[in-house]
């Protein structure tokens, strides 16, 4: 399958990539001041950062519909972020607090918002995979035209999950999109340590999945091929296995170095030049649409909102005592819970 | 009172449930074609169609997170496990997904789904397919476990397990889907999931058990008749949660208590009866209470090893005459 080229159409207009601009900055910005809060003691846990990884996010929940699904890993902030979920509810479910998007009970690796169908993120490695697969299986029971985007780190393609969850995807033709976000280490592990073979997108031929694989560091880029396979899916009920090739700039999570030990500070400053915010920012001063100003505008604009996310997530109370016996069953019967959280929203 | 098997029962309840609401729909490894390995699903493809009577690869971890997925945006899928030693391949999706997903949502995302399957010892066949895993499923928050032992708790556990909003583990037994029971062909028969049953009055000891055992300790019952001494057989049911009151009740009645199940001692259910029974009815016993479970190695082929290494009518005669001080 060919590779794919940057959707550099017309019909992309300037206001739709500042959009993107703006997303990817806004997750950048509030990231490091996760980084910061971690330092502080003020988040907890675990607590894994999508810096450098912004382009494949926001690229692809860019062409979804409101009504379509998405769930993704532990690493899930930025995502969250792109599909419109609040920086004050996201920083304070951080915070542990009870305004947090899952009222604290999930922390960093678990935002779930039932308002914009994101399903979550989830913190065993390739578990998420087969609710995809069940997601695309709901919406093809229901005759719907929704679809499931599934983001995956590289490591998910060697666990059992995967290739159950694939295999079935392709063999009942459920419109999914499976989206490796390749940023070439399992923690410490490099792919080509971890896998047999080194371009994972081909491991659709095993289920004649249609297949690709772009530059995850050009929102642009990935935006097309993201939009080629969700169409696949809406209007032929297909599902597609995409790798985006990318790079996290931070450790793996909070606890280990950026470089040093697994991968080189030279390895990373290469990638560095090929920071997502940069590539799209250059595009437009390029073409005279955005000014060095008008950048220093929008920063320091998501740099407040940043803020008031960090203040009401500080002065959010913690949840009350008597939550942590709350939701661990519902008490109805016949869909009842479903539709009150429906209704109270 | 039509007099159906346990196997029929639970078609009876799947049936009826396909045709009350259709969200429901069976998944699982040879559920369609092959009409269920255990002929549980028999005429279900015939009577609603392949999108909701769906044959799976073996693929168990694969098609739990399906149910999984599919739960989370409307459906109530019910999930067959060929058998539940299958499953250990699927626990993943059990205890980290369904299991957890409310909680971890912050309420949003209930998960209306039921896994089910045979539990615990058939026949001679050996160690992988011989185990009982209730205590397993019992200990994780989130989750309910059910243990019908005959074929009304059959239907009514498994059509109140469908409408729960909550996952539901049902634990069968392939002992006891030929057994025949008095069931009502009714679309209301619902057991309450929560509620044991006291299905033998007696004066002298408790037996409280759950599943398959519960046969067992009705032919204990009736043989003890015989030489004059009555008991309680407490059917639990439901073992998350368990109905503490049904057991400390009997107990507190009969002052003498046998715990009797299929799976293996340590941390085992009969272990945590034991427990409330200690807490709730200590000054009411007038012997320690015994316990009646599979001896703790993994099944044996052989005749006469594996009857050796079952719970059985005998042993737990033996428990009930230790307890009252008999032998």
């Amino acid at each position: 399958m060919a590779k794919k080229k940057a959707d550099n159409s017309p019909a992309t207009d300037v206001d739709t990539r500042r959009e993107l601009l703006r997303s990817m900055l806004l997750q950048r910005r509030f990231e490091e001041r996760c980084a910061e809060a971690y330092a502080l003691g003020k988040i907890g846990g675990f607590c894994h950062l999508y810096i450098g990884q912004e382009a494949c996010g926001t690229g692809a929940i860019s062409v979804l519909r409101p009504d379509d699904y998405i769930i993704t890993t532990y690493r899930d902030h930025g995502q969250a972020l792109a599909r419109g979920m609040t920086p004050r509810a996201i920083m304070a479910e951080l915070f542990g607090r009870i305004d947090g998007v899952v009222r604290g009970k999930g922390g960093s690796m678990h935002l779930f918002d039932r308002n914009v169908n994101f399903l979550g993120g989830h913190g065993i490695v390739g578990g998420h995979v087969p609710i995809a697969t069940g997601v695309g299986f709901a919406i093809k029971y229901r005759g719907g035209d929704q679809v499931c985007l599934c983001f995956m780190g590289e490591s998910v393609v060697n666990t059992g999950a995967f290739h159950e969850a694939l295999n079935m995807a392709a063999l009942w033709k459920l419109p999914c999109v499976f989206i490796i976000e390749n940023n070439r280490y399992g923690m410490g592990t490099a792919l080509e340590r971890a896998s047999s073979i080194h371009d994972i997108y081909n491991r659709a031929a095993s289920y004649d999945m249609p297949r690709g694989v772009v530059d995850g560091q050009d929102v642009m880029t990935v935006r097309a091929a993201v939009q080629e396979a969700v169409d696949r899916a809406r209007t032929e009920s297909l599902p597609t296995l995409l790798e985006v090739r990318t790079y996290r700039f931070m450790g793996h999570s909070m606890s280990d170095a950026v470089s040093g030990t697994y991968r080189t500070k030279e390895e990373l400053e290469e990638y560095l030049k090929r920071d997502p915010i940069i590539v799209l920012r250059t595009q437009l001063q390029q073409e005279g649409q955005l000014t060095d100003d008008d950048f220093a505008k929008l920063d320091e604009e998501l740099k407040a909102v940043v803020q008031d996310a960090w203040d009401f997530a500080e002065q959010s109370p913690e949840p009350p005592v008597e939550a942590l016996f709350e939701d661990v069953l519902v008490d109805t019967t016949s869909d009842a819970h479903a539709e009150a959280v429906v209704a109270a929203h | 009172m039509p007099v159906i098997t346990y196997r029929d029962a639970l078609n009876q309840a799947l049936r009826e449930e396909m045709q009350r609401d259709d969200r429901v729909f069976l998944m699982g490894e040879e559920v369609a074609v092959y009409q269920g390995a255990y002929k549980v699903s028999k005429g279900l493809l015939q009577e609603f169609g392949e999108m909701r009577v769906v044959d799976t690869p073996i693929t168990e971890l694969g098609f739990a997170g399906v149910g999984v997925g599919a739960a989370m945006v409307g459906l109530r899928p019910v999930i067959e496990f060929m058998t539940w030693n299958f499953a250990l391949l699927a626990i993943d999706q059990v205890v980290n997904s369904a299991a957890k997903m409310l909680y971890m949502s912050g309420g949003q995302y209930n998960m209306p789904m039921v896994f089910r399957g045979p539990n615990g010892a058939a026949l001679q066949l050996s160690a992988q397919h011989s185990q009982a895993w209730e205590s397993w499923l019992a200990h994780i928050p989130g989750l309910k476990v059910v243990t019908p032992g005959t074929p009304y708790d059959a239907k009514g556990l498994l059509k109140s397990a469908i409408r729960d909003d909550n996952p539901v583990i049902m634990l069968e037994g392939e002992m006891l889907y030929n057994t025949k029971g008095d069931v009502p062909d009714d679309q209301e028969v619902l057991v309450p999931i929560g509620k044991a049953e006291l299905k033998r009055e007696g004066e002298h000891a408790s037996i409280i058990t759950h599943g398959k055992m519960v046969l067992t300790a009705m032919q204990v019952a009736d043989q003890l008749a015989k030489q004059g001494i009555t008991i309680d057989v407490v059917d639990l049911r439901t073992i998350r949660p368990m109905d503490i009151d049904a057991i400390t009740s009997s107990v507190r009645k009969t002052n003498r208590a046998v715990v009797l199940e299929e799976g293996w001692e340590l941390c085992g259910v009969g272990a945590q009866v034991v427990d409330y029974i200690q807490r709730e009815c200590f000054d009411d016993l007038d012997a320690p209470v015994v316990r009646v479970h599979q001896a703790d190695v993994p099944m044996p082929y052989a005749k006469n090893l594996e009857r050796a290494a079952k719970p059985d009518a005998a042993k737990a005669i033996a428990a009930v005459k230790k307890v009252m001080y008999l032998e």
